[in-house]
């Protein structure tokens, strides 16, 4: 597109943010400070994830963008649209065809390759910003490695609740030594971020911090030793593609109270029905 | 200073601008044993127990501790990572407002538990256990584990602080007017209770009060400040009952006899 760089951004903005990627990757979890740049779109759209997808985008990339497991959302479609106009890359809403992906809330259930990297919107990067209001107190903590308020958080919640309540954003322990945030994708999520091979990096705009997980790093999600860390999910199959090992979405389909569960990865859902497996409502529809 | 010595500190100096507020001051601790600060407000008692404690510097003098291990630190020079973790596993701090020392958005049990995380205990089983055990021994019913301090009394408080203090088994206790702002009848349930755990769990504490009486009922030895000189210590009974300095006789007389 005239008039504008590769991919939106200035040459010098992205050395600034390769350098902060080179930081945090060399630093699992650890959280690195980067001057965000003002971006088209609002905070809490993925300012931090697009300036990160823009930095690391080459001509040859195929980008794949999902917003909740979703290609088809506002969100997704608008930065899929923003990258195919300011880089002209090719775009996917296929997992397996991507080289690179940008996601909020969601990892796909695919798993990912060596050769895939995965740009995550995050928020709010700072974990333990609910129990500590000093962001100097948290980042002595994050130095010092004291993360015992944490596991207090999980004591409430398993005294109160019989169970962590915690059903999204679930801390984790990056490579034994910090504490992350994970961005809002589901704890059901979590233990894929656990020795994935490709790379995962994290952009918060408004907050200005990147973080990273290299390809292999141990990721823990924080537990007791007597209430072992669970990934919760809906109880029930996908209606379309019958699937009962994915991620699920409700949704309601009439004013009588009706629900529908269905995959909230779509790319994954329409993989199953063009493979042949039918849910439910799949199989009603097909008879029509 | 002998081998046996847990905290001592030699010649520490302060003073605010042109007001001094530690002139000089040598304290020796030894474990288990009480020793209390008394003086009027501003002699610089709770200058000194910050200062012991490393969260103020001194402009010049030496703290030494002497960990479980018997090696010597000095407080001052340690790297600050040791520091705090001598302060949330061998020390402990008791306010005498405990709302500075507590989470009032955590419950009861996890305010008492807190300190074993910070530890790196992660089991929750355990972890209430002791936090039942622990508000037991400050007389606090196991079926308020799960309330906000917030629905506690004033009294409550200090007990629920005093329990997540000692938790840990610290050797050291800083005690900063504990029993300040409390009515009569629960300060002397408090005291009563602070003199059991103590001598029992054989802590060593520096009480930094200015009530005579408190002084009397639970300290060994006592030090008494006046603007930022130790004109009296010794022995409880001894200096409380033959008071030496002017300073003194006049806090002696100044209490009223019941």
């Amino acid at each position: 597109m005239r008039g504008y760089n590769f991919a939106y951004l200035d040459e010098q903005t992205k050395r600034m943010i390769r350098r902060a990627l080179l930081k945090a990757v060399a630093i699992p979890g650890y959280q690195i400070p980067f001057g965000s740049r003002e971006m088209p779109l609002p905070y809490g759209w993925g300012t931090g994830g697009i300036q990160v997808t823009a930095s690391v985008l080459g001509p040859d990339d195929v980008l794949k963008v999902i917003d909740q497991g979703a290609d088809d959302t506002t969100n997704a479609v608008s930065i899929r649209r923003f990258f195919a106009r300011t880089a002209g890359v090719r775009t996917t809403t296929r997992t397996t065809e991507a080289t690179l992906i940008q996601t909020r809330h969601r990892i796909p259930e695919t798993p990912l390759r060596e050769d895939q990297i995965i740009v995550y919107q995050v928020p709010q990067p700072e974990p333990l910003y609910r129990l500590e209001a000093s962001r100097a107190e948290t980042r002595r903590m994050h130095a010092l490695a004291e993360y015992g308020v944490m596991h207090v958080k999980l004591y409430e919640d398993i005294a109160r609740f019989g169970q962590v309540a915690i059903s999204y954003d679930y801390p984790v322990m990056v490579n034994r030594r910090y504490l992350m945030a994970p961005s809002p994708i589901p704890a059901f999520d979590n233990p894929k971020l656990h020795r994935m091979p490709a790379l995962q990096l994290f952009g918060a705009g408004r907050e200005k911090r990147i973080y990273a997980v290299p390809p292999y790093t141990d990721v823990r999600s924080l537990d007791f030793e007597d209430h072992p860390f669970r990934a919760g999910r809906a109880p029930h199959a996908c209606g379309l593609c019958g699937a009962a090992d994915s991620y699920l979405d409700e949704v309601v389909i009439d004013d009588r109270g009706q629900r529908l569960f269905v995959c909230s990865d779509t790319d994954y859902c329409a993989e199953r029905r063009a493979a042949g497996h039918l849910g439910t409502e799949g199989v009603a529809e097909a008879a029509e | 200073m002998t081998d046996e010595t847990l905290l001592s500190a030699r010649r520490l100096s302060l003073s605010f601008g042109t007001i001094p507020a530690l002139v000089s001051v040598d304290v020796d601790l030894w474990p288990g044993e009480m020793l209390a600060v008394v003086g009027e407000s501003g002699s610089g008692k709770t200058t000194l127990l910050n200062v012991l404690s490393g969260r103020l510097s001194p402009d010049s003098g030496t703290v030494w501790y002497r960990d479980p291990a018997g090696r010597l630190h000095d407080v001052h020079a340690m790297e600050a990572p040791l520091l705090r973790k001598l302060h949330r596993s061998d020390w402990g701090f008791v306010q005498q407002d405990p709302r500075e020392n507590l989470r009032m958005g955590v419950t009861a049990g996890g305010n008492v538990g807190e300190r074993l995380m910070a530890q790196g205990a992660r089991h929750y089983g355990s972890i209430r256990e002791a936090a039942l055990d622990w508000l037991s021994q400050v007389e606090i019913d196991a079926d308020r584990i799960d309330d906000l301090p917030r629905t506690f009394s004033g009294g409550m408080l200090q007990r629920l602080q005093i329990a997540r203090t000692l938790v840990t088994h610290p050797r050291l206790v800083f005690m900063d007017e504990p029993t300040g702002g409390l009515d009569v009848s629960v300060q002397a349930r408090l005291l009563d209770l602070i003199r059991t755990l103590v001598s029992r769990l054989r802590i060593a504490a520096l009480l930094v009060t200015h009530d005579i009486a408190v002084a009397r009922l639970l300290a060994h030895r006592i030090m008494v400040m006046q603007r930022g000189v130790v004109v009296e210590a010794g022995l409880t009974d001894q200096v409380l009952d033959d008071p030496q300095h002017a300073y003194t006789q006049l806090l002696v007389s100044s209490v009223l006899q019941a």
